[in-house]
């Protein structure tokens, strides 16, 4: 898919790579790259995966992998957890229920 | 061009942070041990005064104080009788940017724009990112935030996913890194390249923010009950939070009134692993920043920290995360208040402390943040039973950060866990004197250590002897 200079894309890049990373990062994270994620206008006609630059929301040029356009935010309430229902119902009877000290 | 390795970035550390935080913080030091805290904050920082005209212009400050009847009323069902003290709020997700964090943000911006700086950079994951991006739009300057938020799996914590979201909406350009202390690389490589104001958190411009905190504390309660609270209890991460506060207390004449500092417990889980960064489900409040922030301070983004919590501190206590959950969705359904998970830790300590005073003392929870997706109970909790972690009813004591989370199964289990203080003292000392690294320390610097711990010169010298440490004449 062709993206369009000018279009607002997500990008990635490795910092350091696991041989470049601090000496006092436990051994789990030394295994991994330290990654980035920087979002921008794109700078050039590119295609997902090619490696472009963007000019990010305060002007900064930044180079990174093209891996999204128009990257929407994902987050939401999750999934429902039924157990805080309990907390509420145990609360008012406990306040207003009546009863002595439960 | 300069050199952009790992190594050569860190060894250009404190002349980056010189040009980005414009404090020469070596006119403060003494070359020993101690260095001039109260000289730092007074040459560097603004009256209190002034800060209150600085938010006051940006709409900060001066937030509600709301009385938890209902909660206070929980706490005297479970309580011995008799005891039980009154429970208030101070609703501090009223600021613009739905923290106490714009109390921060508001005079660091500020600083950063009389200085004549275009842009400020904040390296953060929490409240404060979206504090500075709300200032900088008010004030007009360029803003970047730095987070650490992604495992190497490309999975986020949903509650820093959020506040990436709120500091975009202000307008500010937010860069998302894995997980690992390096984020101080890519944060002064970011000053380097910018020449940006390091709106740091522990500057003492930032921590003078909070002052007023404090301080409208103290003046609210003088003129609701005429008297000055008996405890406030402080989130505890940075320490910025409760040093701001307690000093605004201190300036307010509220010098009876006890600090009590309270963090999540995460022990057991290491903050720059990979493995376990979504195995918790706080991602500030919490002992992994509390302890070693309090025993050693100066860890911090700049050489001294303005941030000294055991300089103000009276009492820690831990909380479980499943207290936490609790008490906020308890914040919801009997007081009315819906608001963020991690600024309910001190709420979860109040609501136990309050059981072991008077029904006539006066206890304060000194904050509250804002919530929404991402960063709220429903989502946190659903996050961590994605990765694998058990949530139930039960004992809240029986909780093991990272392997389950436990809902209190009745209030009354709900209970604050006491730290040793004195522990923390012994850590901060040992500390000082491992780095400083002579044989032999001064007078002035033994005072300082006492200051520095709110501890005492016999408890210095029991540890400085046990050190084989002599003090000089």
């Amino acid at each position: 898919m062709k993206i369009k200079k000018g279009d607002w894309v997500l990008t990635y890049h490795v910092v350091l790579t696991p041989d470049e990373r601090a000496p006092q990062v436990p051994d789990d994270t030394k295994k991994v790259p330290l990654e980035s994620w920087v979002k921008g206008f794109l700078q050039e006609d590119a295609e997902i995966g090619d490696e472009v630059t963007v000019k990010t929301i305060t002007g900064r040029m930044a180079k990174g992998k093209l891996l999204e356009v128009n990257p929407a935010y994902q987050h939401n309430f999750g999934n429902f957890v039924p157990e805080l229902l309990q907390v509420g119902i145990q609360l008012k009877s406990i306040l207003w229920g009546g009863e002595q000290n439960e | 061009m300069n050199n952009t390795s790992y190594e050569s970035v860190m060894g250009r550390k404190n002349e980056i942070m010189k040009k980005a935080v414009g404090i020469d913080y070596n006119v403060f030091e003494s070359g020993d041990i101690r260095f001039d805290y109260e000289k730092m904050m007074r040459d560097t920082g603004y009256s209190l005064d002034e800060i209150q005209k600085i938010q006051l212009a940006t709409g900060v400050g001066n937030t509600p104080l709301l009385e938890l009847k209902n909660l206070t009323k929980l706490a005297r069902k479970v309580a011995p009788k008799g005891m039980g003290a009154r429970i208030f709020i101070k609703d501090e997700a009223s600021n613009p940017s739905g923290s106490f964090k714009a109390r921060r943000a508001a005079t660091a911006v500020y600083h950063a724009k009389r200085l004549g700086y275009k842009g400020v950079i904040a390296a953060t994951s929490g409240n404060y990112g979206a504090a500075v991006a709300s200032q900088a739009a008010m004030q007009g300057l360029k803003c970047i935030i730095v987070q650490e938020c992604y495992d190497s799996k490309g999975i986020g914590q949903p509650e820093i996913i959020e506040k990436a979201r709120k500091c975009e909406a202000y307008g500010a350009e937010v860069i998302q890194l894995t997980v690992g202390p390096e984020l101080f690389y890519t944060f002064l490589r970011l000053l380097e390249e910018t020449g940006y104001f390091n709106a740091s958190l522990y500057t003492p411009f930032g921590i003078a923010g909070v002052e007023t905190l404090g301080y409208e504390i103290a003046m609210q309660f003088r003129e609701r009950e005429g008297k000055d609270p008996d405890v406030v209890v402080c989130t505890n991460a940075g320490g910025g939070n409760l040093t701001g506060t307690a000093r605004g207390m201190i300036k307010a004449g509220a010098d009876q009134t006890q600090i009590i500092a309270a963090s999540v417990n995460l022990s057991g889980l290491h903050m720059a692993s990979d493995i376990q960064f979504n195995k918790k489900s706080f991602t500030t409040g919490h002992t992994g920043f509390g302890m070693p922030f309090s025993t050693g301070p100066d860890r911090s983004d700049v050489p001294r920290s303005a941030a000294r919590p055991l300089r103000y501190m009276h009492r820690y206590v831990t909380v479980a995360q499943g207290e936490v959950f609790y008490m906020t969705e308890t914040l919801a359904q009997i007081e009315g208040l819906e608001r963020g998970p991690a600024g309910n830790t001190s709420l979860v300590a109040a609501f136990s402390l309050a059981q072991q005073l008077d029904e006539d003392k006066i206890i304060v929870v000194q904050e509250t943040e804002y919530t929404g997706a991402g960063k709220h109970v429903q989502p946190q909790l659903s996050f961590a039973r994605d990765n694998g972690i058990d949530i139930k009813f039960g004992n809240p004591r029986d909780e093991v950060p990272g392997q389950n989370i436990i809902l209190p199964e009745h209030p009354r289990l709900i209970q604050a866990q006491e730290v040793d203080l004195n522990k923390l003292r012994r850590s901060y000392i040992n500390h000082c004197i491992d780095d400083y690294g002579q044989k032999e320390i001064s007078n002035e610097d033994l005072d300082f250590l006492v200051q520095e711990t709110k501890s005492s010169i016999e408890f210095v010298k029991e540890i400085i002897k046990e050190k084989d440490i002599k003090i000089s004449e």
